[in-house]
């Protein structure tokens, strides 16, 4: 089900010639992703880790950053910027323990400077805030609970994404252990994250040891990779975010295979037309015995036709639009010994996450808590990070990040229920208030802490959802909700590039707004316009709900509707569309 | 030999040679006299080659010689003083850091002045400890031929209250030298008792040089460093504020400032080592709570020396309410008879902590004065001290910043039951006038804390918290110059994050290779308290094998607790590393010492 005509391709070179990109140096030079990260963490004069290591630091799961509400007050104090790692852990399909949330609820308390657990759409946890010294502790402390957090960020298989479907116990209990395996097969096989972090044997120099990497190469992928695995209609995953996804096919309750998508990805450039927001085309169907194989040919074959030279053009989907569709897929199929068989029927109906109590098919109950922003901070009258703690501390089963950056208490006797349920509400974490709207809204990290960051994102979304109650209640929709998302740069953390309404950081108080994204998730949005500040978008707003509220067809989505009148054109091949 | 004096009656001279012998000796000023029993003495001793004139010529020069002691430049500044009012009577005048002459040369000195500071718990500053410790012992020679006199700079909130002044004094006397006028000691308020003190004994002095002085016109005035010096502690040059900026993080329990001030025209010139003496103002919001409190009129006149002028006036310039001395609050106790006051009186370690922890306004209100007693302003200001300027060492050189001046100021801050109160000087520094706006500055020449005079010898600088401050200069200079002697810095503070003094520079001179190490200390970032001293004892192997290529070592800061736990720390280091008994590694510092290799400008 490929956009593209064969007009549309381009037979483009397989591998793109030219001066590699600095990152592939320091990829080549990393001894397996080592550096001198070691020196760095001796050299007690600065916070910050040193040329390569900065980037390095990403393979292990750790971005540098640094407090930037006071980075210009620090620079007058003759003090560097108040530099400290954030950590995204590796947690596939986003489950974790109560021993291990109680492990992570208490680093996050005593050693982080912001004291929060950061639930995000990559659907694991970030700290956020942590100094140089505390970085072996943490790591440490995460591998006492079982946890890591290699190959979280940087130009390899990131976190492994898994609906979170509690309902279908036995159907997501195996697509969650797929999610693992797959995670686990694409891993850097590197012993640096040992060795450094966890004081693990010291295995001598680089390849001579045979430490190789069979998968992703000692350079690593030309950039970043993520995958899913998704269980229909459930698209909470986003699967057009990504660049692997497997959509679990099943038959009888049992999973049998995957429909394989490849290419998509959100993040672009302003004022880069080469770059643009794309969905994932369909492979085909192949059966769950060749489903590593699969995701080694895929993530192989983007491995050698990537772009290295520019790292803008450089992720799967940019790989697809220059060699063709019909050309890689060839090539996975080569890679992999498979063929793949015609896309078993599926079907994405919904992509938020049915907060409250549902019932699993095993009789087990689940909660799933709305986190704002998924950001578990105790604020004054609102303690929802020790309201999960405390959760943690009774409960029996699990909890499920999911990708919508909630929390599900998972498999709860039907006998601890009204416990669960006291708690979370004693702490804030149920509140029957919270509107449909802002369930469907979303928002990246962004400032303070996100070097990345153009404009407000998590800290601008609580208010602006607030204004938007207030226009859908005023054209008396007030029951309904439109998909909303802020990001607070072009990259896409909060997949904008797949709402309803998309407003994308430009700069200080200034966001493009999107419009034309659809409730399944499976249409980008088009700029709408450009530059608006904060009154502006409520000005758009306020029109263009009036305008829904009386002229849509019954039931019809804002999204549909804004292509349907013209407001916006539908953007059906991105590199075609998106930018005309 | 026996020194044994012999009386001029006793029959060893018979009546006509007594008689003529008394008569040649009638019209002998004392220190003639002085002189001619030395003559006497050598002539007994057969010394053939004493020759009348040539020995008045050298033996009696008509010169005063002046000795200071001085650990943070005050005790200096008055011997400057001294020297200079000196000078201008006409004296011939030798002025000297003790740490300039050697112990022993003390037996050529004929007229002596001692101007000696003490430091905290009574111990002498650093460059009169050789001599301090020489006169004490039993290498000290006689002294009879010595005329003399001692002013001693003190602190009465401590329990050894001007003790080095008095050891001089006392050990001068025992050594058989002959006092000139009584000693003075001096509180922290000294200068008009010490000016007084001055003119007297220069008249003493003058009397008992005055045959000498006919004979000899030549005023030696160029012998007396800097005292042409335009501007002056009392003669302050009026500079304009360029920059107060918090240099600590928003999340520091301290506020410390760095601080630019323009020197403009003044002609001001500096070294790096050297302070910068600031005169200040005392806040109008402090000064009216306290004439509030007292329920005087802020208008009143008052007389403060030669001049009236306003209390409030007054209570802003002239006196220090920041600082409370044990006096005032004897003089408070007094008045109020408030018990709380009088049950510490006696006690001088907890007045001092009491003086130390309220500010006079403090005082008042918390023992305010029963209805029955009355008080007027002039008494008030009469029981307070005159108010002195604070000494910061410059954090600048000025081949880098030219006609400017830059100072780590640590802001003075705390809180009393039911007020926060502000340092004098630091509060007005850092919140007292704007940029752009007028401070009064004199400049203090150290030359007890100078870089190496060889470009090539290494130093190991340490400098926690604002004592950081000189080492910037330090490394101001030494880049200027082009210096290629080693660099290394012992920094510490409480924490990494917020209290980092000066951060980025470090790193960019770590980077260029200007500074060659610095070691951390931060105290509040781990369980265990960590220090500089730490630090050290950590890199003992290094730390000695600098000394003995030549180091030089220089600490700045607190005096009372990091510069002795420093000091405990090289002793250990040289002790174990140079494998010495503590005896020898005792001598091993003394050495360093005495060739200007281990320097401190602590306070």
């Amino acid at each position: 089900m490929t956009d593209l005509t064969k007009k549309d391709q381009a037979n483009g070179p397989l591998i793109v010639e030219g001066k590699h990109a600095d990152n592939e140096r320091l990829k080549a030079e990393s001894n397996y992703l080592r550096g001198t990260i070691v020196d760095d963490l001796k050299d007690n004069v600065t916070g910050g880790f040193t040329a390569d290591n900065f980037q390095l630091i990403r393979t292990h799961g750790m971005y540098q950053q640094d407090d930037r509400d006071i980075r210009n007050e620090r620079a007058k104090q003759k003090l560097e910027p108040l530099h400290n790692v954030m950590l995204r852990a590796r947690m596939p399909g986003g489950i974790i323990t109560p021993t291990q949330w109680l492990g992570i609820d208490k680093f996050a308390r005593e050693k982080t400077s912001y004291g929060s657990i950061r639930i995000t759409t990559r659907q694991t946890f970030q700290f956020h805030g942590v100094l140089k010294p505390n970085i072996k502790l943490m790591h440490q402390t995460l591998n006492h609970y079982g946890i890591d957090s290699i190959a979280t960020a940087g130009d390899v298989n990131r976190n492994v994404l898994c609906t979170t479907n509690p309902v279908e116990s036995e159907l997501h209990q195996e697509a969650y252990e797929w999610a693992k395996k797959i995670s686990e097969h694409l891993l850097p096989k590197t012993r640096a994250y040992a060795e450094i972090w966890l004081d693990g044997e010291k295995i001598e120099g680089g390849t001579e040891t045979g430490e190789v990497e069979p998968i992703l190469g000692p350079n690593y992928l030309p950039r970043k990779f993520k995958t899913t695995v998704v269980i229909p209609p459930h698209n909470d995953v986003d699967v057009h975010a990504n660049d692997l996804n497997f959509i679990a096919i099943a038959k009888d309750g049992k999973l049998i295979g995957f429909n394989v998508l490849v290419g998509g990805g959100l993040a672009m450039t302003h004022g880069d037309k080469s770059t643009y927001p794309r969905r994932a085309d369909d492979f085909g169907f192949v059966e769950l015995a060749k489903t590593l194989d699969v995701a080694s040919a895929v993530v192989t074959t983007q491995r050698d036709w990537g772009n290295r030279v520019n790292r803008k053009n450089a992720k799967t989907k940019y790989t697809l639009d220059r060699v063709g569709v019909d050309v890689f897929k060839a090539e996975v199929e080569q890679r992999a010994g498979i063929t793949f068989a015609e896309s078993r029927p599926y079907k994405f109906t919904s992509r938020g996450d049915r907060i409250g109590w549902t019932e699993g098919f095993d009789g087990k109950h689940h909660l799933a808590l709305f986190i704002e922003n998924g950001r578990l901070l105790d604020k004054p009258n609102l303690p929802l990070k020790t309201g999960v703690a405390e959760i943690a501390k009774i409960h029996k089963g699990d909890f499920r990040m999911t990708a919508n950056q909630n929390l599900i208490v998972a498999g709860v006797a039907s006998e601890d229920k009204a416990e669960i349920e006291r708690l979370a509400r004693a702490h804030g974490l149920m509140a029957d208030s919270v509107s449909v709207q802002r369930k469907n809204s979303m928002a990246c990290v962004s400032f303070p802490t996100c070097p990345l960051a153009m404009a407000e994102a998590e800290r601008y979304l609580p208010g602006l959802v607030t204004d938007v109650e207030a226009i859908l209640a005023k054209y008396n929709v007030a029951d309904e909700s439109i998909i909303l998302r802020v990001t607070g740069c072009p990259n896409g953390c909060a997949r904008a590039m797949l709402a309803e309404i998309g407003l994308v950081g430009k700069g200080p108080g200034k966001y493009n707004m999107h419009l034309g994204g659809n409730v399944a998730g499976t249409r980008v949005p088009k700029m709408y316009k450009e530059n608006l500040s904060e009154q502006d978008i409520l000005d758009e707003m306020d029109a263009l709900v009036a305008r829904w509220s009386t002229e849509r067809t019954s039931n019809e989505g804002f999204g549909d509707f804004v292509i349907r009148v013209g407001i916006v054109d539908e953007v059906k091949v991105s590199k075609r569309d998106f930018h005309d | 030999m026996s020194t044994e004096p012999q009386k001029l009656n006793q029959t060893m001279l018979d009546t006509n040679q007594l008689a003529s012998f008394q008569q040649s000796i009638n019209d002998l000023s004392p220190l003639q006299l002085a002189w001619a029993s030395g003559y006497l003495a050598a002539k007994a001793e057969n010394v053939t080659n004493v020759t009348a004139p040539a020995v008045i010529a050298s033996a009696v020069p008509a010169t005063l010689t002046i000795l200071y002691g001085s650990q943070t430049g005050n005790a200096k500044g008055v011997a400057k003083n001294l020297a200079a009012q000196a000078s201008a009577e006409g004296l011939n005048v030798e002025l000297k850091s003790m740490g300039e002459i050697k112990p022993k040369a003390i037996k050529n000195i004929t007229h002596l002045l001692i101007v000696a500071s003490t430091n905290g718990e009574g111990e002498a500053p650093d460059d009169a400890i050789a001599l301090h410790e020489f006169l004490s012992s039993k290498k000290a020679p006689r002294l009879d031929h010595l005329y003399y006199s001692v002013l001693a700079l003190g602190d009465t909130s401590y329990e050894l209250y001007c003790q080095t002044g008095k050891d001089f004094d006392l050990n001068l006397e025992k050594l058989g030298a002959k006092r000139i006028a009584p000693r003075l000691d001096c509180d922290v308020d000294y200068d008009e008792a010490a000016n007084t003190w001055s003119t007297t004994v220069i008249t003493e002095v003058k009397a008992l040089l005055s045959s000498e002085i006919a004979a000899s016109n030549v005023v030696a005035l160029a012998s007396v460093d800097n005292i042409e010096e335009l501007y002056t502690k009392q003669k302050p040059y009026t500079a304009e504020l360029l920059l107060s900026q918090k240099i600590t993080g928003r999340d520091s329990a301290k506020d410390v400032r760095h601080v630019e001030i323009d020197l403009g025209e003044s002609g001001l010139t500096y070294q790096a080592g050297d302070a910068l003496g600031v005169w200040f103002e005392n806040s109008v919001a402090l000064v009216d709570e306290l004439i509030t409190e007292l329920g005087f009129d802020d208008q009143e006149k008052v007389t403060v020396g030669d001049e009236k002028i306003t209390l409030g006036e007054a209570l802003k310039t002239k006196f220090e309410i920041t600082q409370t001395s044990i006096q005032f609050v004897n003089f408070w106790a007094e008045k109020s008879q408030a018990t709380n006051l009088l049950n510490i009186l006696d006690d001088k370690s907890a007045m001092r902590e009491y003086a130390a922890n309220h500010q006079v306004v403090d005082v008042v209100k918390s023992s305010p004065l029963p209805n029955e007693v009355k008080l007027n302003a002039e008494e008030f200001i009469n029981a307070l001290r005159k108010i002195t300027p604070r000494l910061y060492s410059i954090a600048s050189s000025q081949s880098e910043v030219e006609e400017e001046v830059h100072l780590t100021v640590g802001l003075v801050q705390y809180h009393t039951e039911d007020a926060s109160r502000e340092g004098g000087a630091s509060g007005f520094l850092a919140n007292g006038i704007d940029e752009g706006g007028e401070v009064k500055v004199f400049v203090e020449h150290n030359n007890n804390f100078r870089l190496p005079a060889d470009n090539e010898t290494p130093i190991i600088m340490i400098g926690p918290g604002t004592g950081v401050a000189p080492f910037r200069a330090f490394l101001q200079e030494r880049e200027a110059t082009e210096a290629a002697g080693d660099n290394w810095l012992f920094f510490g503070n409480q924490t990494f994050t917020q209290d980092f003094l000066y951060q980025v520079e470090w790193q960019n001179y770590l980077k260029s290779g200007l500074l060659t190490k610095i070691d951390l200390a931060f105290s509040r970032d781990q369980v265990e308290k960590i220090y500089v001293q730490d630090r050290l004892l950590e890199n003992a192997d290094e730390v000695f094998a600098w000394l003995e290529r030549g180091a030089h070592i220089y600490v700045c800061g607190d005096m009372s607790r990091m510069a002795k736990d420093v000091e405990a720390a090289l002793l250990t280091i040289i002790a174990t590393k140079g494998k010495l008994s503590q005896e020898q590694a005792s001598d091993y510092l003394k050495d360093l010492r005495n060739a200007k290799r281990y320097q401190k400008d602590v306070y």
